[in-house]
């Protein structure tokens, strides 16, 4: 059963886990190869950054001149400008709600399915783990109108808007980074020890009550890692919420397309945008990057 | 090796747990409610994310594949139940590889596979390579993790247009290093038209998506149990040595999952060849995903458009089984 | 397993049933009904500098119509990127907004899909008659022959852009009115770093429409009488060589320029580096670009024989805006209100004036603010040597087909490659294949 083993891998059943490799010291060799690797890495991924900031920075009849390293006559009234251009605040209000929201809500119905797996034998299984990864191949192209059309008619014969609203797009969105989330959670959920909600069943837990007491304090790394997933899928998402969004519904990753128009492209504007909505985001990862590589070792493990 | 280990502890335990967890219930409880509890209670834990995936996912693609069937044009979507069945035809049409649809289309899934195999190769190398650099603690670690994941916080439509800002052939920072400071082309080069433009759309999907690739195999490298580096440490075991015998090993099966998710989000990637090209990718860099898109939504031929997507969903579907079939018998090889 | 079943089975039937009876589409022959007579809701493109700068320019408008009529208009202005998208989910579900503007190259094709209310004799009546507007914007409208599927709002045409100081310092009299002319001021203009004109390789639409009014001079049609594709004939061919050869033969425009999308060749235009541009009603982006009016200049279109006029001497596509009802719509005597209120004489000139576009309605045209040295040229253009685009529902298909095609040929030609009479052809002949219908 080849499918089956996978999620089973994604971690290591630990009594012990490291947060560095080993005492010992790195010889040269190793510290100038990392060095160089991560100059590298750092430069790659803030290069684009760069030409951000210091584009967000030009008037606009200077951002698409010749690029140089150095800009001149810098400005900050692409970042006054964005507010009016495009209702950016709103945007940026319903992406907050539309992908936190299906960031918990996938997270919940993740570790539910993920706990089911990993510690259930029942009929179906290998079928449940097959459809749900098998569901992530899908094209979006290919059922992006007839879910259009299902989110339309429930709309009609129940009342309950989906459509244009953000409820539809969290269920989207959630149900998008839900397949790999389980994958994964079942993987770390594997790895924690059986003892210890055995352990907590004996105490007069209830199943679920050993869910949340013991397995998930020790999945924290991956329940993090799942969440950053989660959000991020719904953060980025352009095809969908082109389609299933209404002006106020609109999220900024198709919002931002606004500061393109017919005949202008506000290109300062677009990257001080830009970079003025990742900041908070940005942030959050570095508050949650703590717990993902911490957050193991905190467990209920030892 | 040690997945093998895994593996079978964990058939082990799970066992285990099911027997000793309906004995021990068994001492305290009535036994038929006990068999209700343990019998539904799965069912009852998947039953949110079965609803959700049949709503969002499989009902909607029971409808696309219905689609294909149909001769689905403008004509059409207004009335859908009005559109004349087509039998086979949509998909003979994408499949005649003699006429210019079933041309270009086996032309994009060549591209896509060409694309696919760099993007996710290096997505992946980029990212195991790093989240190893930073397993061990130095100063700046918490601040380069951070920077790492920046690619992963940007919006895509603001990323992408970055990249295709910098890829400007006249004012681009690209070629103005290239060209303009390193000398190193005779003339500044098209990167978003002609052949090049596979480059760049490589280039942005592996920004793009190699962080993703470094969170995975970063939260991975946490449980690998420590005494295993203590111990080769003992042994006389460098720095590259543990790299080699302890870390990569104990990481395949976090790449198992991860490379494959690689590979089905890249091979499906829309976002990036859109927002970097438009409606109508050059040759050289024509995703299938982009030619579907185009074959659907801007030709508003949702027959055809769907047959080529259930095409597509097969081949995926048959390239995971074999992935799966393979590295899973690769492993048992291995541990044997 | 039984719940997964049961719901399995229950979803499934469900979904048959979708797929078969095709979920309600949103085509019901009856044309509307008056079942919710005081709200509408209006999707509006984006004509202005900017979402929010439409919604402040329209929101007055409304609130005057609320005031005449009661009727309050609920106004989403949606990005051009997304709006044909909309369009389509609206049209396939049959929920979508009352009244909505559309580009006038999507007239047939949204025709075809009879999700739009046609305007015959009485629905124009009811907005005050189809003479109030002008021809070429009418024929815009929907296919030959059938009743149009939208009424003009805004009308566009294309005219030649010049900076006058590039031509001053060339020593170059006024703009040229042929084609050989424009080469050979493009030749002494294209030097030192600059560049005789400038166009945008990467645009789809751009490309057609130019290639569309050079075909139409060397006297030929992309689609025949039957609405079959033409793309071969002698005079397509050799319309598409003409545009590309400005690069690749008469090098008056910069190789760079084939990778344009985003009006990188404004940008160029306003900073002197290119000296001509072909455009529609460019004047608000030169503004926003730093370029003051007296600046640059606006002269029609060349044509080969120096005076626009109809069949070979069509200089221009007939751009613009139209305003379409949904057949479905709720309020069918609210929308025709709206659809007359916004066609008024009054409207007409004030939000055209705004938007810098041309009233396609015959008497707003009257204005002063439309005799501007620029707007006067463009509407002169609409009045009598504009041509709409091909009519035909596979319209989109066409404009991304040859579209492509002429974006290929502009890599060609920026690389280097050479362009010829046979590569041209074989290009559209591909285009051509792959037309489908």
């Amino acid at each position: 059963m080849p499918s089956h083993a996978q999620p089973a891998a994604l971690s290591r059943a630990a009594g012990s886990r490291s947060r560095s490799r080993s005492p010992m010291a790195a010889p040269q060799s190793f510290l100038w190869t990392r060095r160089i690797i991560l100059a590298f890495l750092t430069a790659f991924v803030l290069l684009p950054v760069y030409v951000m900031i210091s584009s967000s920075l030009k008037p606009l009849q200077d951002v698409s001149g010749k690029f140089h390293w150095i800009p001149s006559g810098l400005t900050v009234k692409p970042y006054l400008d964005i507010w009016d251009t495009v209702p950016l605040a709103r945007y940026f209000v319903n992406s907050l709600l539309v992908a936190g929201s299906a960031t918990v809500l996938s997270v919940i119905i993740a570790v539910f399915s993920a706990y089911a797996v990993s510690r259930y034998k029942f009929r179906g299984k290998r079928v449940f783990t097959v459809t749900v990864l098998s569901t992530q191949m899908f094209p979006g192209i290919l059922f992006l109108l007839p879910l259009f059309l299902i989110f339309v008619n429930i709309g009609n014969s129940t009342g309950i808007a989906l459509y244009g609203s953000r409820g539809g797009l969290i269920l989207t969105y959630l149900t998008f980074s839900l397949p790999f989330s389980i994958w994964m959670l079942i993987g770390y959920f594997d790895s924690i020890p059986r003892d210890l909600d055995e352990a907590a069943l004996v105490d007069g837990c209830g199943p679920l009550g050993a869910l949340f007491r013991v397995v998930v304090p020790a999945a924290v790394p991956g329940i993090v890692a799942v969440a950053v997933y989660a959000f991020m899928t719904a953060w980025g998402e352009v095809l969908f919420a082109s389609v299933m969004t209404n002006d106020t519904t609109r999220t900024l990753a198709v919002g931002l397309q606004g500061y393109a128009t017919q005949n202008d492209v506000y290109w300062n504007q677009v990257m001080a945008a830009s970079l003025v909505v990742s900041v908070p985001i940005v942030g959050g990862f570095l508050l949650l990057q703590r717990y993902l590589v911490a957050g193991l070792t905190a467990g209920a493990v030892k | 090796m040690t997945a093998t280990v895994t593996t079978d502890s964990r058939t082990e335990k799970s066992d285990r747990v099911t027997s000793r967890g309906t004995g021990g219930a068994r001492r305290r409880l009535p036994r038929i409610p006990d068999r209700i509890r343990q019998g539904g209670l799965p069912y009852l834990l998947l039953l949110p994310a079965v609803l959700l995936e049949l709503l969002i996912h499989v009902i909607p693609m029971i409808i696309g594949i219905v689609m294909s069937f149909r001769r689905l044009t403008q004509f059409f979507i207004g009335n859908w139940g009005a559109a004349p069945w087509t039998g086979l035809d949509n998909y003979k049409i994408a499949v005649d590889f003699n006429a210019p649809i079933g041309e270009a289309l086996l032309h994009s899934f060549f591209v896509t596979c060409v694309f696919t195999f760099f993007a996710v190769g290096l997505a992946w190398l980029f990212g195991v390579t790093a989240a190893i650099m930073l397993q061990e603690n130095f100063r700046g670690r918490g601040f380069l993790r951070a920077i790492f994941l920046v690619p992963y916080a940007l919006p895509v439509y603001a990323a992408v247009i970055t990249w295709a800002f910098m890829f400007q052939r006249d004012n681009g920072l690209v070629n103005h290093v290239l060209h303009d400071q390193l000398g190193l082309t005779d003339q500044p080069s098209f990167w978003l038209i002609g052949d090049n433009s596979i480059y760049a759309l490589i280039v942005v999907s592996v920004w793009k998506g190699w962080p993703f690739a470094f969170l995975i195999v970063m939260a991975g490298l946490q449980n690998i149990p420590r005494e295993l580096y203590e111990a080769s440490a003992i042994d006389g075991a460098g720095i590259w040595q543990q790299i080699r015998k302890i870390t990569l090993p104990s990481l395949r099966p976090v790449n198992q999952v991860l490379v494959l998710v690689l590979f089905l989000w890249t091979f499906n990637d829309f976002n990036t060849p859109y927002v970097l090209f438009g409606k109508a990718a050059p040759s050289s860099a024509d995703l299938i995903s982009i030619h579907i898109y185009q074959s659907s939504f801007v030709t508003w031929n949702f027959g055809t458009g769907s047959a080529m997507s259930v095409l597509l969903l097969l081949f995926l579907l048959v390239v995971t089984a074999v992935y799966l079939l393979i590295t899973s018998r690769g492993r048992k090889g291995a541990d044997a | 397993m039984r719940t997964i079943r049961a719901a399995a089975a229950a979803t499934l039937a469900i979904s048959i049933a979708a797929g078969v009876t095709g979920c309600g589409g949103g085509t019901s022959s009856s044309g509307g009904s008056n079942d919710s007579p005081k709200t509408l809701t209006y999707w509006a493109s984006n004509q202005g500098p900017s979402i929010e700068a439409d919604k402040k320019i329209l929101t007055p408008e409304l609130k005057k119509f609320e005031e005449q009529t009661g009727i309050k208009v609920k106004l989403e202005v949606v990005p051009w990127a997304d709006l044909l998208n909309r369009i389509l989910a609206a049209t396939t579900s049959g929920q979508g907004p009352d009244v909505l503007n559309i580009g006038n190259t999507w007239s047939a094709s949204l025709q075809a899909t009879g999700a739009l209310l046609p305007w015959d004799k009485a629905n124009f009546d009811a907005i005050g008659g189809r003479d109030r507007f002008v021809d070429s914007a009418v024929a815009s409208a929907g296919a030959e022959g059938k009743d149009p599927s939208a009424v003009p709002l805004y009308s566009l045409a294309y005219a030649l852009y010049y900076n006058k100081k590039s031509f001053a310092e060339a020593g170059i009299a006024g703009p040229p009115a042929t084609w050989d002319e424009l080469v050979e001021d493009g030749k002494k203009l294209s030097k030192n770093g600059k560049w005789g004109l400038g166009a945008e390789g990467s645009n789809l639409s751009i490309n057609i429409h130019q290639t569309f009014v050079l075909a139409q001079q060397h006297g030929a049609d992309f689609f025949d009488a039957a609405g079959k594709p033409t793309f071969t004939s002698d005079g397509a061919v050799a319309a598409v060589k003409q545009y590309i050869d400005l690069m690749a033969k008469d090098k008056i425009i910069a190789p760079g320029n084939a990778e344009y999308a985003q009006n990188q060749s404004l940008t160029d235009f306003a900073k002197g580096k290119t000296a001509m541009v072909l455009w529609q009603a460019a004047a608000s982006t030169f503004a926003s670009q730093g370029m003051k009016p007296e600046d640059w200049g606006a002269a029609p279109v060349p044509v080969a024989s120096g005076t626009p006029g109809q069949g070979k001497n069509i200089n221009s596509m007939v751009a613009g805006i139209n305003m379409a009802v949904f057949k479905n719509t709720k309020n069918i005597d609210g929308a025709k209100k709206f659809v007359k209120f916004m066609t008024s004489d009054a409207e007409q000139k004030l939000l055209n004036k705004t938007y810098g576009s041309i009233p396609p309605v015959k008497t707003a045209q009257a204005d002063a603010a439309f005799s501007a040295p620029d707007l006067a040229v463009l509407r002169d253009t609409l009045a009598k040597s504009a041509a709409p685009l091909p009519q035909v529902p596979n319209e989109s298909q066409f404009e991304t087909a040859v579209g492509t095609a002429v974006k290929e040929l502009w890599a060609d030609a920026a690389a280097g490659r050479p362009v010829t009479t046979e590569s041209v052809k074989a290009r559209l002949e591909k285009a051509q294949q792959t037309m489908q219908q």
